[in-house]
């Protein structure tokens, strides 16, 4: 069983704003953006950061072979609980986390090329 | 380079760095000036390193290092005798910001003996207005939005308003040589001349949107130049660090960078949508862009920033090296911390709604902390106590109540006395005021200039 960190090109976070995190998934080739889009489900992202699944937003961009989640940071930058002021850290959650291709995400009937919004 | 494609319709915008104060290649940086920009624009500043700085109403960067490269910058404007412009003066952009970069601008002028026109724009707000707005039903909450009230808008030291294309203009009206802004959106500062001269509005969104960064939106982002032309139809982007190259992918993968949706753009005054957006690389180098599209809004609305403080930390850190504590490190913190709980509330009459304490295991999972999914086997680990408490003498005083028990507290009854490792003395470290941001809200204005207020004055020698 593989990582999205193995199977992806780059896996990065940061804050998007005091109040929001973004993942970026590079996937790097059709065949990763492929498995991962497949295999890694936004319950799976919700569970990573202990947050509602309704609160991640998911993106998945074909043309970069990207998948992008972004969250309400669980705590708000800077308050006294933050451990992580930009928010960077939060990446390895994903990247550390094992692809299982039982579960998750399918792609819908969208045409190749067009971007997925899927709340 | 792009000058050979240049008319009379394009506005080309030359962005030295991503933000003033962390440097940019001095060669890409004159390539960029012999371009012939018809503007320098540059980003003073972001929320990206907390609270504190819009709280203190302070900068990140040394002035040392903000005036050094403000001097090139300066020197470039009056080789090119185009307008220079810097956004979010002084990390923060609250009023005192932009007099700070104002007295950096005036040394400069006066050792450089330049006679310079300055408008200096300023975004702080009255609490007084912003209190108005709420009770008129004029503040309106982003997602999420911290709770507010007329009262904790009292609490805040610092609010702005993050000024758009509108505000800049008007600095820029002025005729000003230089505009000092404070706070603003990061893309307003590059779209405006753009927008004023009637260029299409989305690419002058997301052209800015592309650029505001510098080459990161380049294979060497920490060439920091990067040159931008708008023109009626698209922009085109081009990085002028000699090995630095701007591909579509490199391109169109900025909109991720820091943003929740990388398709939608919000901006006072309405939205920038690149969903339909096509790039096209024009070279090896060169990117351009069309199929941007502005979308107006019909309120005029401007975000709001603010932070208050929170509370006053004391923190103090030992280090477990001894195998047996390293290996009970959690077991450790939790008995120590219901035994000091137990201290503070003896001897300083002090519960537990009074104060927070926290100890945070560093070498286990000190930065994801419940959220950590991977084992660890340290040999050592930090312990970082971080206390916060309304006032910094009981922060303070609970540090030091709780010193003796963080150096020598043992696992068990039956034996004798530990000590960690302190790392310095005294062990506690007063961190004074923590502050928090406790706005995500916009506030809607009938007229942008409504909530900024421009000033004009020479400076240098006369």
């Amino acid at each position: 069983m593989a990582s999205i960190g193995e199977t992806a090109f780059n896996v990065r976070s940061k804050n998007a704003g005091p109040f929001w995190v973004t993942v970026d998934i590079f996937c790097g080739d059709e065949a990763a953006f492929a498995t991962i889009t497949e295999q890694l489900s936004s319950e799976d992202v919700a569970r990573l950061f202990q947050q509602p699944v309704e609160t991640i937003k998911r993106f998945e961009i074909p043309n970069l072979h990207v998948v992008k989640f972004s969250l309400p940071r669980p705590v708000v930058q800077g308050d006294r609980f933050d451990r992580d002021m930009h928010g960077a850290q939060w990446a390895v959650l994903l990247a550390e986390h094992d692809l299982d291709a039982s579960g998750g995400y399918t792609l819908g009937g969208d045409a190749p090329g067009k971007l997925t919004r899927v709340p | 380079m792009q000058q050979q494609n240049r008319d009379n319709t394009t506005t080309r915008i030359l962005v030295p760095t991503g933000a003033l104060g962390i440097s940019f290649a001095e060669q890409a940086f004159a390539r960029g000036v012999g371009a012939k920009p018809d503007i320098i624009c540059v980003d003073g500043g972001s929320t990206d390193s907390g609270p504190y700085y819009l709280g203190a109403g302070t900068s990140k960067y040394s002035r040392a290092v903000t005036k050094a490269e403000w001097r090139q910058l300066m020197i470039a404007r009056a080789e090119g005798d185009v307008p220079l412009v810097i956004g979010t003066c002084g990390t923060c952009g609250a009023d005192a910001s932009v007099d700070w970069m104002l007295s950096i601008t005036r040394e400069i002028a006066e050792e450089l003996g330049q006679t310079v026109k300055v408008a200096t724009l300023y975004s702080s707000q009255p609490v007084e207005r912003v209190q108005d707005a709420l009770r008129n039903g004029r503040i309106a909450p982003l997602t999420p939005a911290p709770d507010i009230s007329e009262d904790s808008l009292g609490e805040c030291t610092n609010i702005v308003a993050l000024a758009g294309a509108e505000q800049i203009n008007a600095a820029l009206d002025t005729g000003a040589d230089i505009v000092l802004a404070g706070r603003a959106t990061d893309t307003a500062i590059v779209s405006a001349l753009a927008l004023r001269r009637g260029d299409h509005a989305g690419a002058a969104w997301h052209g800015a949107k592309i650029a505001e960064c510098g080459a990161l939106c380049s294979t060497e982002p920490t060439s920091g130049v990067i040159l931008l032309d708008i023109d009626q139809e698209g922009f085109t982007v081009e990085p002028m660090a000699k090995d630095a190259r701007c591909t579509p992918h490199s391109v169109s993968a900025h909109m991720l960078y820091e943003n929740a949706d990388p398709f939608i753009l919000y901006e006072p005054g309405g939205y920038l949508d690149v969903t339909e957006a096509r790039y096209h690389a024009l070279d090896d180098r060169r990117v351009r862009v069309t199929g941007s599209h502005w979308a107006p809004s019909d309120q005029y609305t401007v975000k709001l920033e603010g932070a208050r403080i929170g509370g006053y930390q004391t923190t103090i850190m030992a280090v477990l090296r001894d195998e047996r504590y390293v290996a009970d490190a959690r077991e450790w913190i939790e008995k120590l911390h219901r035994f000091v709980t137990n201290e503070i509330e003896k001897r300083m009459a002090l519960t537990p709604s009074g104060y927070d304490l926290e100890f945070r295991l560093i070498g286990v999972d000190s930065a994801l902390g419940a959220l950590e999914t991977k084992p660890s086997n340290p040999a050592e680990i930090g312990v970082l106590g971080v206390i916060t408490a309304p006032d910094a003498e009981t922060a303070s005083e609970i540090g030091k109540l709780i010193n003796p028990y963080v150096l020598h507290y043992p696992l068990t009854q039956d034996e004798e006395l530990p000590t960690f490792a302190f790392p310095y003395s005294p062990a506690q470290s007063e961190r004074g005021a923590l502050y928090e941001f406790c706005l995500n809200h916009v506030m809607i204005l009938d007229d942008p200039m409504d909530a900024f207020r421009l000033e004009v004055i020479e400076v240098g020698h006369g």
